[in-house]
């Protein structure tokens, strides 16, 4: 008996131990530079620019493709922050011991300058990133010390919390098997000092045996149901990637670099990519575009001669042959996509489809240019409306929502905006 | 409620209930042909198709997608961006068939052509032949290169070849269509002048030189005038097709719909009469129409003569009286509106038509609607000229011909004797595109450009000129003719700089209004069009009426008794040249609704005579002899045909023009009559007609998309009851519910839908549109609508987005069967455009069971093809009848590759709309309110930071319409043209409430609440009968 009351212990116990477990991982508590100030208007306006330049390759307490961006302030001055977010290559290059440390941890890429933003948006940003969308720990341990159902909807919980709740789980349901094997074992023991009719005395002592539970009925309709579900999911899996080519890098007729023109150089995307703010397509530049610059630029790390990759150039222009290149992205004929739309109206950073081009030694495919992954964009993205005279009525009509003007509430994911 | 008495139909196996027609009219669908086995079973393909379909759908899961590439421009063209559309003005012109137009290119190919807004003729506006006119471009058919004696050759040698015959061949003559263009005809008599002034000799196939002649004798200047229907308030027309084919269509329809359009603020309309032979679409469009014998037409002439000569005091002539219904009226009406009135004639008989200009003139009409001053180019043909060469060619006279463009041998009344006359010449050339029926016969074919390669100057109208500019490089290795003249001639310069440089002598000192000449000339092909002021010459009337009088009183007769043949021209393929283009071949005709073939119109009273019943396709043949030749054709009983007269349109039975319209119907050229001096189109001595009794199946969509019966679709009135009560003509249904009437708008089981910033609409004027089909076309071109080629159609599986319905109608009630057959005779019509009307509350919406078809926040319902299964649920309950389901891949199948060629070869294909999908097998389709030209003029606007301005968003149809009466624009906003015309007061909510008494919905009592508006037809009748 003793035995189970420790164990009823155990069980009552245990939310108050995850909440501390909890307390202990989730709040890693910072002391950020004073000067980031913590009010509501300038987290607002850091969450504007961030979603705007940052969040393609940031996240706020995760490592993406860039650092996690919390405690920046934290592990350097405010001020420093800035510097480096304006102009990160001055910085490494001026010798910043931890610039350069960062520089080399993330495999020598730069992030882009962002000298266009004021003070003000700055300021805003670095609130934003101290103090803005803090996840509770509180509420997130109080669901699962509540109730465990919720946890699956919880969609706003970090997956690595989910890991740990699953683990805390699997754990009470093992100690719950071992209390009832002890019950029973307990049990068996007191009806036996009993005595008991034939019958009873058979049922109580029969062996568990394994075979005759293999050839069971409901263990077999289980396992079947099982592996059906399985190979189904399989399946589907399967027709949904058909034609899905996320991660295509095939390789070009020249080696050109993105890493090196868009990173390292910082060209525009838009000074080779003419159609991106007019027209549906963005235009693979045509070889007369090359030759602006490499009219000049013959080799690469200032080596003498021609490079053999410009020399295609050349001889494409002096051929008159144009060079085909292996388009990376294709969506269907039945969907229409306009790159105008999204760039210049919408103002969508590249990035946001494309991946750290900047970074790609040879472009592949970023994003999975599924119909699921267009619609999903929609939801969440807030219309540009900003000084665009064309949304002011639907602003208007909007303006009594909570919510801000998502892409959804203009009729995007309506099937004749892209399909007709 | 309903004041209308009238029955509606749309065929006569309608208005005689015959029970084949009442029996599919409740199918959407016609019955499927039989493809599986005998006894109903599969067959051995069709286990083979599925056995493939399996393999391929396994082997197409196993592999990767295919390597795509994306090939840029070398050095790309500072205007050229990929996906960008550009626009050139340019011109249409075949022979004298002439349209001002923008060109539409995506990435350097010419997809769509739209009318030229600057251009004082046609004024924005196009028809069916100039919509598709691009096709033609993409013709395989064309020739990829110079040829001599029929093998392929050099440019060079072949004008080695040219100059040396040409030299010592003698007399040399040049033959050609009408020549709009000053310049070519400059550079012919460059070439003219070095071999021995060889003589341009032209014609017309649908020639008017009757009028020309005419104006001659009476005016004393052989010209065709300006014709201002805008300026009429009574239109007399005696068998001419002015809305249709009679010399500048485009420009008439548009003039003709001023004085049809009537609102509250302009309750008038012009009054206008037809008499004719064949129902024309003109005579569809009149007020009053009136049958007559093509031998009595120059008497009926007569008869509204003498009575205007009598009520104005001028002499009468003598003519055998003939009993023409409403001729008194309207010489009444004439009368009253002198120097507002317009009488013209479709006779080339130039006796008929110097008594038109009496008429006109005694009406005081010459100078105000007709005007002789300001002449127009459009036909220049000299029918006694061109008669004459024949007989020069066919007795050796002629040493050297050169064909300029034209087929004389198909398309010329003695084509046969010029094909015979031909081998007689000692060099024979021709500059022609493809290898026809004329080119085919000659020793040396020197291939001109298309027209969308070309540059060329064209002067439609005295002081009126305009420009035309290559739109893509040559496709095939072919040279413009008149830089092949210039060569010939011995000169070195281009066309472009000959133009430039006649242009710089003639047209910019009068012009150039102070800028330099590279000024002018860059704002004349940025405009397409220069106009100038002339002078317009002094005509007055200097001969007489009572010699052309009397011999027309001699020559027409009252009671001729033998079978009359009136050869006309149809809307859609014209005079044949472009009968290679299957759009126009599957175009259904305006009146009869009848595609892929011409076919002998015959009044019903003859049909019932001799024993020929028509339902549906079904029909016999008959044959057709006129002194001597003769053809075999289809039958087509045709409600107003004049009785004992009998129709047949030109422009088919092309032999060598290419896989489309060679074999399709008869050639009915060679049945004119060239031996009075010009050309005459009704034959009425020496034809016989007999049934032959043969079977035959004509492709009509006339019998298609049925409304069964239900009257309140069309709503009509006449001029003095709208005048009375604005909603006359109007059905205004209602519903009881709980012990009162309701509107059918105010119960919906639907919750409605909310437009907050677009709500797209079209309203529809009945009284202006005249059936043309412009539309229908401009719709095939935007939206890659298929061609099914004539078995599909007689399988009603045509794919036309839009479609015109032609109703008739008889007064008599649907019981009083002989009152009916009496107002058959000579029944109403009515065309009503008929398309997708974007209904709020959609019943396909709600039968779809994949959402495939769903309703937009802007009031568009969308068809998605890609999620569509087929189960053509929603076409079954479409009350309107609208949706198309492709029952066959058209593009890329063989099968289709001989009709459907603008979606098989890579050639056709060119001209496909890029930011439309090509349909595939098993989906529906419809139309979309054209939602590709939606989201582009949006996104332009989102990129100016602007509002939609109305206006620059417009369907292809809406476009295309010469008349105006499709009016396309967002209800939402209080400023647009379609909320003002409806009168639409609160823009807010999605049902509309219309302030306009004319304004109706098709089938309003079922309530699906449409986008689409239609305007009741008011008729300026006394009376409201048939």
């Amino acid at each position: 008996m003793s035995s189970k009351r420790s164990l009823v212990g155990i069980l009552l116990s245990s939310p108050t131990l995850a909440v501390l477990f909890f307390l202990l991982i989730g709040v890693s508590a910072h002391a950020a530079d004073p000067a980031v100030v913590n009010s509501p208007e300038a987290i607002e306006v850091g969450k504007t620019v961030f979603n705007a330049n940052c969040k393609t390759c940031h996240k706020l307490d995760q490592k993406y493709i860039g650092p996690a961006l919390r405690g920046a302030t934290d592990r350097n001055s405010a001020e420093w922050v800035k510097t480096w977010i304006k102009n990160s290559g001055e910085v490494i290059a001026s010798g910043d011991s931890y610039a350069v440390a960062l520089y080399k941890e993330y495999n020598n890429s730069i992030m882009p300058a962002y000298t266009f933003l004021s003070d003000a948006e700055l300021d805003g940003l670095l609130s934003y990133i101290e103090y803005g969308d803090v996840v509770d720990p509180n509420a997130a341990a109080a669901t699962i010390g509540g109730e465990t159902g919720a946890v699956g909807a919880g969609g706003g919980i970090p997956s690595e919390y989910l890991t740990v709740i699953l683990g805390v789980l699997i754990l009470v349901l093992l100690l719950i098997l071992v209390v009832l094997g002890l019950i029973i074992s307990v049990l068996t023991k007191y009806i036996n000092r009993q005595d008991l009719p034939e019958d009873d005395k058979e049922f109580v002592s029969q062996k568990f045996e394994l075979g005759k539970v293999f050839k069971s009925d409901a263990f077999i309709i289980v396992i079947t149901a099982l592996v059906i579900a399985l190979v189904a999911k399989t399946a589907i899996d399967g027709l949904y990637s058909v034609g899905v080519q996320q991660g295509y890098a095939p390789a070009q007729p020249i080696a050109f670099s993105h890493a090196l023109h868009a990173g390292q150089y910082e060209i525009a995307c838009q000074y080779c990519h003419t159609g991106v703010e007019i027209g549906k397509s963005a235009n693979i530049p045509s070889a007369n575009i090359c030759m602006n610059c490499h009219t000049h630029i013959q080799n690469v790390g200032g080596k003498e001669g021609i490079s053999p990759e410009i020399q295609k150039i050349y001889n494409a222009v002096d051929n008159n042959q144009p060079i085909e290149w292996v388009r990376v992205h294709n969506l269907p004929d039945l969907a229409y996509f306009n790159h105008s739309q999204h760039v210049a109206v919408g103002g969508i950073e590249c990035q946001t489809c494309h991946g750290p081009i900047q970074e790609m030694e040879v472009v592949g495919q970023h994003s999975s240019l599924t119909m699921g992954w267009c619609i999903d964009c929609h939801r969440q993205t807030e219309v540009a409306t900003q000084g665009n005279a064309y949304y002011d009525k639907l602003v208007q009509l909007h303006s009594d929502s909570k919510d801000a003007l998502k892409v959804k509430d203009i009729g995007g994911l309506e099937c004749a905006k892209c399909h007709y | 409620m309903k004041e209308n008495k009238k029955t509606y139909w749309k065929g006569l196996e309608q208005l005689s209930n015959d029970p084949e027609f009442v029996k599919h009219a409740d199918g959407e669908f016609a019955e499927l042909p039989k493809t599986l086995g005998e006894d109903g079973s599969a067959s051995r393909r069709d286990f083979l198709k599925v056995m493939g379909f399996s393999l391929a759908a396994a082997s197409l899961a196993a592999c990767e997608a295919p390597i795509r590439k994306a090939i840029p421009y070398v050095n790309k063209p500072i205007d050229i961006n990929p996906s960008i559309p550009n626009y050139y003005a340019s011109t249409f012109a075949s022979g004298g068939d002439y349209a001002a137009v923008v060109v539409k290119t995506r990435e350097g190919r010419p997809i769509k052509i739209d009318g030229n807004e600057l251009s004082p003729i046609n004024k924005g506006k196009v028809n069916a032949i100039v919509e598709a006119s691009v096709l033609s471009l993409y013709d395989k058919q064309r020739l990829a290169g110079p040829m001599i004696g029929g093998a392929a050759a050099e440019w060079a040698a072949l004008d080695t070849e040219v100059k040396s015959k040409l030299a010592s061949a003698g007399t040399v003559k040049i033959v050609a269509n009408t020549i709009l263009s000053p310049s070519t005809e400059k550079a012919l008599q460059e070439f003219a002048a070095v071999f021995g002034g060889a003589e341009l000799i032209m014609y017309d196939p649908i020639s008017n030189y009757g009028i020309a002649k005419a104006a001659e004798t009476y005016f004393g200047s052989s010209v065709i005038p300006s014709y201002h229907f805008d300026k009429a308030k009574t239109i007399v027309s005696f068998g001419a097709d002015f809305l249709g084919t009679w010399i500048s269509p485009i420009e008439f329809a548009g003039a003709y719909a001023k004085t049809r359009k009537i609102s509250k603020e302009k309750p008038e309309m012009s009054r206008h009469y037809q008499f004719e032979s064949n129902l024309s679409m003109t005579g569809a469009n009149a007020d009053y129409r009136t049958p007559i014998k093509a031998s009595q037409s120059g008497l009926a002439v007569l008869a509204l003569y003498n009575a205007i000569a009598s009520k104005s005091g001028a002499a009468t002539v003598n003519a055998p009286k003939v009993e023409v219904a409403n001729l008194d009226k309207a010489a009444t009406d004439l009368l009253a509106s002198k120097g507002a009135s317009l009488v013209v004639s479709g006779s080339n008989d130039p006796n008929v038509q110097i008594v038109i200009n009496a008429i006109n003139e005694l009406l005081g009409n010459n100078g105000v609607t007709v005007d002789f001053a300001n002449p127009v180019f459009f036909r220049r043909g000299n029918d006694e000229r061109m008669n004459q060469f024949v007989t020069e060619l066919k007795s050796g006279q002629v040493g050297g011909v050169v064909f300029y463009n034209c087929n004389p041998v198909y398309d010329h009344a003695r084509g046969a004797e010029i094909a015979e006359g031909i081998g007689k010449a000692k060099v024979s050339i021709s500059t022609n595109g493809t290898l026809d029926e004329t080119s085919s016969l000659v020793q040396i074919v020197a291939p001109d450009h298309h027209f969308l390669e070309s540059w060329n100057d064209f002067q439609p109208k005295q002081g009126h000129f305009s420009l035309s500019q290559p739109t893509i490089s040559p496709l095939f290795n072919t040279r413009q003719a008149q830089e092949s003249f210039l060569v010939w001639a011995g000169s070195t310069t281009t066309y472009y700089d000959y133009l430039q440089a006649n242009w710089n002598a003639t047209l910019f000192p009068l012009a150039g209004n102070g800028a330099t000449f590279q000024e002018f000339w860059d704002q004349a092909l940025y405009n397409g069009v220069v106009s100038v002021e002339t002078t317009p010459s002094a005509v007055s009337a200097i001969g007489d009426a009572s010699v052309a009088a009397s011999t027309v009183a001699q020559t027409y007769k009252a009671d001729n008794e033998g079978p009359e043949l009136v050869i006309y021209s149809k809307v859609g393929i014209g005079n044949g040249t472009f009968a290679n283009n299957p759009w126009l071949q599957e175009m259904p005709d305006p009146i009869t609704k009848a595609t892929w073939d011409n076919y002998l119109t015959v009044s019903q009273k003859w049909a019932a005579d001799n024993g020929v019943t028509m339902y549906e396709e079904n029909t016999q043949k008959a044959s057709i002899s006129v002194n001597g030749k003769s053809l075999v054709v289809p039958i087509l009983v045709q409600p107003g045909q004049a009785n004992g007269t009998f129709g047949l349109a030109i422009g088919y039975g092309r032999t060598k023009a290419g896989r489309v319209a060679d074999g399709v119907g008869v050639n009915a050229y060679d049945l004119l009559d060239a031996s009075k001096g010009f050309i005459n189109f009704d034959i009425t001595t020496g034809v016989e007609i007999a049934v032959t009794g043969d079977s035959y199946k004509i492709a009509r969509t006339q019998t298609h998309q049925t409304f069964m019966g239900r009257e309140n679709v069309i709503q009509e009135s006449v001029l003095s009851a709208y005048q009375a009560d604005a909603s006359a003509g109007r059905y205004k249904p209602e519903i009881y519910k709980d012990g009162e009437f309701i509107k059918p708008s105010k119960l919906s089981l639907w919750k409605g839908h909310q437009y907050s910033q677009h709500h797209w609409g079209l309203a529809i004027d009945m009284n202006s549109c005249i059936g043309c089909g412009a539309c229908t076309v401009a719709c095939q071109v935007e939206n890659n609508v298929a061609v099914v080629g004539k078995q599909e159609v007689l399988n009603r599986r045509e794919m036309a987005w839009i479609r015109i319905d032609r109703y008739y109608s008889s007064d008599a009630p649907a019981d009083d069967l002989s009152g009916m057959e009496v107002a058959a005779e000579n029944p109403e019509v009515t065309f009503q455009p008929m398309m997708c009307q974007q209904c709020n509350n959609a019943p396909c919406e709600t039968v779809c069971p994949v959402a495939a078809t769903t309703h937009s926040s802007e009031g568009l319902n969308q068809m998605t093809y890609n999620r569509c299964i087929g189960t053509r649920y929603c076409a079954n309950n479409c009350p309107y009848k609208v949706r198309r389901f492709n029952w066959f891949k058209y593009h890329d199948n063989k099968d289709f590759a001989g009709v459907n060629i603008a979606q098989n070869d890579d050639l056709g294909k060119m001209v496909l709309n890029p930011d439309v999908t090509v349909r595939v097998r098993g989906v529906m389709e419809k139309c979309s309110m054209c939602v590709q030209r939606i989201q582009a003029g949006k996104l332009t606007a989102k990129r100016e930071k602007r509002t939609v301005q109305d206006g620059e968003i417009n369907m292809a149809c809406a476009v295309a319409c010469p008349t105006d009466a499709l009016v396309f624009g967002d209800m939402n906003d209080p400023n647009s043209k379609v909320s003002k015309l409806l009168k639409i007061e609160e823009t807010t909510s999605a049902l509309k409430e219309v302030g306009e008494e004319r304004a109706y919905h098709v089938l309003e009592e079922i309530n699906v609440s449409p986008n689409v508006w239609y305007f009741t037809k008011i008729r300026n009748k006394e009376k409201n009968e048939a």
